[in-house]
């Protein structure tokens, strides 16, 4: 304690700085960091869980390069993707652009809009699972029945699969981007639409000078956040597809899931490493095309 | 706020800016498309709870009012027992970790806002840079470690991997930025000690961003499934999402009584929006802009 006393106030901040940080540093060091680097090591090795690991140098990767399912899997990672993030972009804009410019039942809207963001995936996974089923159970096709539709093959088909997988996705974090937008659409200074207004320029021209450009640093955001959501989607897969999940024929099957596949249901431990190696990469890189196309120009 | 300053603030978007304007068609237009998208955007959710409160014969049908409705579904799937159990489960993990996450995530990013001792800047870099490894690369290193320390199927297994997070703590950091210094000089020359002072002057000046944190904690807690479907084995263990995964995977199960499991899981996360809905809004673009 006379060793603390003597101390000098700022010698004083470093203790209680370094006693406040004591367990997170550990914390971030042996639940962040060396985990991260066992993965790492793991992708070199060979290892079921039961028998001893081996050093495998490149074999799991190269094992990767050559598995027509990886690449499959890979496709439809990036189509989660590319599809996800557009349309849930376009949507969530056009929805926020006109709710900001009403006020009747102005919160009313915005809650109908924000709900879905509030529900658990797994939850809402099998809900819409049932909405796809075939008549006479799912609601989809009962509705196209009544209207005397043929009917569509939503899960079981592997074209409409993808895109039966993702809607649902899409439509939960479509709340969330609703708001964002809103926020970035309220930050806009009245003062430039009045100026526009004074001009006569018309809505479109105000939308793409004015409205668009300012609103580029929220789009950055919900670009980058969304997209980092559909290349790690897992749980509508998973609940959609259980009983052959990733399926029919792998079409819906994600990157992620086959990790959990790879590591929990065939113990190839090595392997699956590998492939968050590969996931880490593909994140790491998307996030920072877009931050660099996005942000500068 | 000047006019160059457009950076987005979290009490704007509850505020409406849109002025009455003379009721013309397209204004009318634009209200009734809003209206109808936003019914269809809460169909699922409505269908989900609409099918809970049913009886076997009627599920099938397309109409979202049950003609005699009946708890029928809630007291079968409750007396079954196993979704009580997840749901105490998910409510005693998502709970815990929340309060792990106000605690240790404020006091980090308190540390690292408001002390200059070396290696701040490094520790700084160090935490934020966790952001950018993706969970589902950490699960395998998580499951060894767990497989050979015993926390397999355990509380403590579901939670230890998020009992702090870099978004919280980075979150937090941003909010003691408006914390004044001036506040912490004069507490310290009261002769409080650094943990009091963050304790009793900086924690209650950030109670919103507390609540955002909060918000985001649990409901990511209870909602996750990756980790939890890996790291429990036994029935008991498992969390509400796991728990009606398994439980929809049964053969015969009718899908009434999935849609009702769906619902015990939705609904609690439901009635808090309803009632915190215009905290919970500001609370969600707060995490957004500043996390």
């Amino acid at each position: 304690m006379t060793l603390y006393r003597n101390l000098t106030i700022k010698q004083k901040q470093i203790v209680w700085a370094w006693a406040f940080l004591a367990l997170p540093v550990l914390f971030y060091t042996i639940i962040r960091f060396y985990p991260t680097g066992t993965a790492f090591v793991i992708s070199f090795q060979n290892w079921n869980l039961l028998g001893s690991r081996t050093w495998a140098g490149l074999e799991n990767y190269r094992e990767l390069w050559n598995d027509p399912v990886f690449w499959k899997v890979f496709k439809n990672t990036f189509a989660y993707l590319l599809i996800g993030t557009p349309v849930s972009l376009v949507l969530s804009f056009i929805i926020a652009y006109h709710l900001d410019k009403l006020r009747f039942m102005h919160s009313f809207l915005r809650m109908l809009y924000f709900l879905p963001f509030m529900t658990s995936a797994v939850a809402m996974a099998w809900v819409w699972r049932w909405f796809y089923q075939g008549v006479p159970i799912g609601l989809f096709n009962n509705i196209l029945a009544s209207f005397g539709i043929a009917q569509i093959e939503f899960l079981n088909s592997t074209t409409n699969a993808l895109p039966a997988v993702l809607a649902p996705a899409i439509w939960a974090g479509l709340g969330f981007q609703v708001i964002i937008f809103m926020a970035g659409l309220r930050a806009i200074p009245t003062s430039y639409y009045e100026a526009a207004k004074i001009d006569g320029v018309g809505w479109a021209t105000v939308l793409t000078q004015i409205t668009l450009p300012l609103l580029k640093p929220t789009m950055v955001f919900i670009v980058v956040f969304s997209s980092i959501g559909f290349l790690r989607i897992f749980d509508h897969v998973f609940n959609m597809t259980t009983n052959n999940p990733g399926g029919p024929l792998n079409a819906t099957k994600p990157l992620v899931l086959m990790i959990y596949d790879t590591a929990f249901n065939g113990f190839n431990m090595g392997y699956a490493a590998a492939q968050t190696v590969v996931l880490f990469t593909i994140l790491l890189v998307v996030s920072l095309i877009q931050l660099r196309l996005l942000r500068s120009e | 706020m000047t006019a160059t300053d457009i950076r987005p603030t979290t009490d704007a978007v509850l505020n409406i800016r849109a002025k009455p304007k003379p009721r013309n068609m397209g204004q009318i237009i634009r209200w009734l498309l809003l209206f109808l998208g936003g019914i269809a955007m809460v169909m699922p959710i409505a269908y989900m709870i609409s099918t809970s409160l049913k009886w076997p014969h009627e599920v099938y049908n397309v109409n979202l009012i049950p003609e005699e409705p009946t708890l029928e579904n809630y007291t079968y799937v409750l007396e079954d027992g196993r979704f009580y159990m997840w749901f105490i489960n998910s409510i005693i993990i998502a709970t815990l970790t929340t309060i792990s996450n106000l605690l240790f995530d404020s006091l980090v990013g308190y540390t690292l806002c408001k002390f200059k001792f070396p290696g701040r800047q490094i520790v700084f870099i160090a935490i934020l840079s966790t952001l950018m490894i993706p969970t589902e690369m950490l699960v395998i290193p998580w499951y060894l470690m767990s497989q050979s320390l015993g926390w397999l199927d355990s509380y403590w297994g579901i939670m230890f991997p998020g009992l702090m997070t870099a978004f919280g703590t980075f979150l937090m950091k941003q909010f003691f930025e408006s914390v004044p210094d001036d506040f912490i000089e004069a507490a310290r020359i009261d002769g409080l000690n650094e943990f009091q002072i963050w304790w009793t002057v900086a924690m209650p000046l950030v109670k919103p961003a507390l609540a955002a944190l909060a918000i985001f904690v649990f409901l990511g807690n209870w909602t996750a499934f990756l980790w939890p479907l890996i790291v429990t084995n036994s029935v008991e263990m498992y969390t509400i999402p796991v728990g009606l995964s398994g439980f929809g995977d049964e053969a015969d199960v009718a899908w009434e009584l999935i849609m009702t499991g769906a619902a015990i899981s939705t609904i609690p996360t439901l009635v808090v929006f309803l009632i915190f809905q215009r905290f919970i809004i500001r609370g969600v673009v707060m995490a957004g802009l500043k996390g």
